[in-house]
């Protein structure tokens, strides 16, 4: 088996120190484009409250490993998965798709706001997973979602103007409130930042630092900075394997594999 | 000499190309204007609020008519929409290749089938089995004419919206058909609308599935079973009469018709162009 895997270990920083337990595991995973093999036997482990964090050149299969994570490759047709992925120790393939969705978020590429109120978009997730309850209680969540993505302040007296209304960065924000709000266990971001400017990724990046504490992430990226400055984990891949996954500092400081060290240096991709 | 003449001929057709411009321009410009100049002065409280008199006698109206148009019209819509919309949703959002394709392939055909093809098929489904002309019938025949419009732009309309919005959508843990309902086609919503308003407006002015279907009546045509008469029926009935008073008569129902699709169009494209775009990065 040519794939690295390590558990991260201490790397110094207060919060890594303390061993995390086991949130995802990822055994031996394939996967199918019709016959395009896009993954080859990738095993990953998700810790707890950690940032991990995929990267690696376009094409590298990052982004289609992140969605078999939430099984949102199946919306896909023509795709084939073999493997084992784990939630808290239960098959995710064994669950009921809409509950699985709703444990484990999504953030997207592009920001992708419904054509509705502000209200409206954070409310949804609550409405179709039959957590509204009565309209304070929605208005509670609704509230605390936006907080804890550092919109409140933003948009507290706008609630009901379309969020088409908003910024790109409030809009990115704006999803992930949306994707809190059913209280997810783990969220997933898909280059959250790409459509960004400097000033609205920083936002977000701090953003990220803070939701850990109640909540998994896993941020795929294409900007190796970015990984170094929010991940806590990162795995390296190329071509559909997974070459390297290790704590953060170790993967930027001392790579065990030649083709790891080669990406980070910037002699390709 | 030989740069003078391409120059000379670049002049020519670009003022020929423009002349043809304008020609297609005003042909709507000149029959809007004719009609006012025949049928102008016909248009009056009379016109709208009473039943046609008898021949021989003066004055009159088609207010008979301007009702029947709109129940009509009610039928259609309520036959045609439901049908072209469910099937554009199944068109853009379910299916293999196969279906859609026959289903898409059809639909235009059924679209350029000669509307008074529709109105003898209507006539065999709906008159002759019930051996008497209807408001049903007429409704029916103008349905099936709306049917491949709405499902066409149906279609469209929801292909335009983001994969990344129905994305989002199930990644919250929406299912298909909920993701569809609750955010696709309100996002599709304001077009698809616009798409029936216009559909309507199209089929208001059809004459020819209503000639052996809803007839035509120079009364009240109470409940739905009557034949009923309308404003596309009347004129052509007018029109080839043999009296003055007919002819002006004809005249200035085919403004008000001209003028009640005229104005839908100008007041839906209107609404259609203030929604145009929604997504803003």
């Amino acid at each position: 088996m040519d794939t690295v895997i390590k558990p991260p270990v201490p790397t110094g920083s207060s919060q890594a120190a303390v061993e995390a337990p086991l949130r995802m595991q990822i055994r031996n995973l394939n996967f199918y484009y019709g016959k395009i093999h896009a993954l080859h036997g990738v095993n990953l482990h998700v810790s707890a409250n950690r940032v991990t964090a995929l990267i690696g050149p376009s094409g590298c299969g990052k982004s289609t490993l992140l969605r078999t994570f939430n099984r949102m490759h199946e919306t896909v047709r023509g795709t084939r998965l073999q493997g084992e992925i784990l939630l808290d120790g239960e098959d995710i393939f064994a669950q009921d798709v809409t509950h699985l969705r709703r444990r484990i978020g999504m953030v997207f590429q592009r920001p992708n706001p419904f054509p509705k109120s502000i209200f409206e978009n954070i409310a949804y997730g609550l409405h179709i997973n039959g957590m509204a309850g009565h309209r304070g209680r929605t208005s509670e969540a609704v509230e605390q979602s936006l907080r804890r993505a550092a919109l409140w302040d933003e948009v507290k007296d706008q609630l009901h103007k379309s969020a088409y209304a908003l910024s790109g960065g409030q809009q990115q924000r704006l999803c992930i409130a949306r994707a809190l709000a059913v209280d997810p266990e783990v969220l997933l971001l898909d280059e959250p930042c790409s459509a960004l400017d400097p000033v609205n990724t920083a936002k977000i990046e701090e953003l990220l630092f803070h939701l850990k504490q109640n909540c998994t992430l896993v941020i795929v990226t294409h900007n190796m900075q970015q990984a170094a400055r929010v991940s806590d984990a990162t795995a390296f891949m190329l071509n559909g394997d997974l070459i390297e996954f290790s704590p953060t500092p170790q993967l930027f400081t001392t790579p065990s594999d030649p083709r790891t060290e080669a990406y980070i240096t910037g002699r390709f991709g | 000499m030989k740069l003078a003449w391409r120059k000379f001929v670049n002049v020519v057709m670009l003022s020929l190309t423009g002349l043809c411009a304008l020609v297609a321009v005003s042909v709507l410009f000149f029959i809007l204007g004719y009609l006012v100049y025949h049928g102008g002065r016909d248009v009056n409280w009379d016109f709208f609020t009473k039943l046609p008199k008898p021949v021989g006698e003066a004055g009159g109206g088609m207010a008979n008519a301007i009702v029947g148009s709109g129940k009509l019209l009610l039928l259609a819509a309520l036959f045609g929409i439901p049908i072209g919309l469910i099937g554009g949703v199944y068109l853009a959002e379910f299916g293999g290749r196969a279906v859609p394709f026959v289903v898409r392939y059809t639909a235009d055909l059924l679209n350029g089938v000669p509307s008074i093809v529709i109105g003898i098929f209507a006539y065999a489904l709906a008159v002759m089995p019930v051996h008497h002309f209807s408001t049903l019938a007429g409704g029916f025949a103008l349905g099936v004419m709306m049917i491949p419009i709405v499902l066409r732009s149906t279609e469209e309309f929801l292909h335009a919206v983001p994969r990344s919005m129905r994305e989002g959508a199930m990644a919250l843990g929406a299912s298909k058909w909920r993701t569809i309902t609750s955010v696709v086609l309100p996002a599709a919503s304001r077009g698809i609308m616009t798409a029936a308003l216009l559909a309507l407006a199209r089929v208001a002015g059809e004459t020819a599935p209503l000639l052996f279907t809803a007839f035509g009546n120079r009364f009240w045509s109470p409940g739905w079973s009557q034949p009923i008469a309308s404003l596309p029926v009347m004129i052509f009935t007018y029109a080839v009469g043999p009296y003055d008073d007919w002819h002006r008569q004809a005249w200035a129902a085919g403004l008000v018709l001209l003028g009640l699709v005229l104005v839908t169009n100008i007041v839906v494209r209107t609404v259609l162009s203030r929604g145009a775009s929604p997504q803003r990065s």
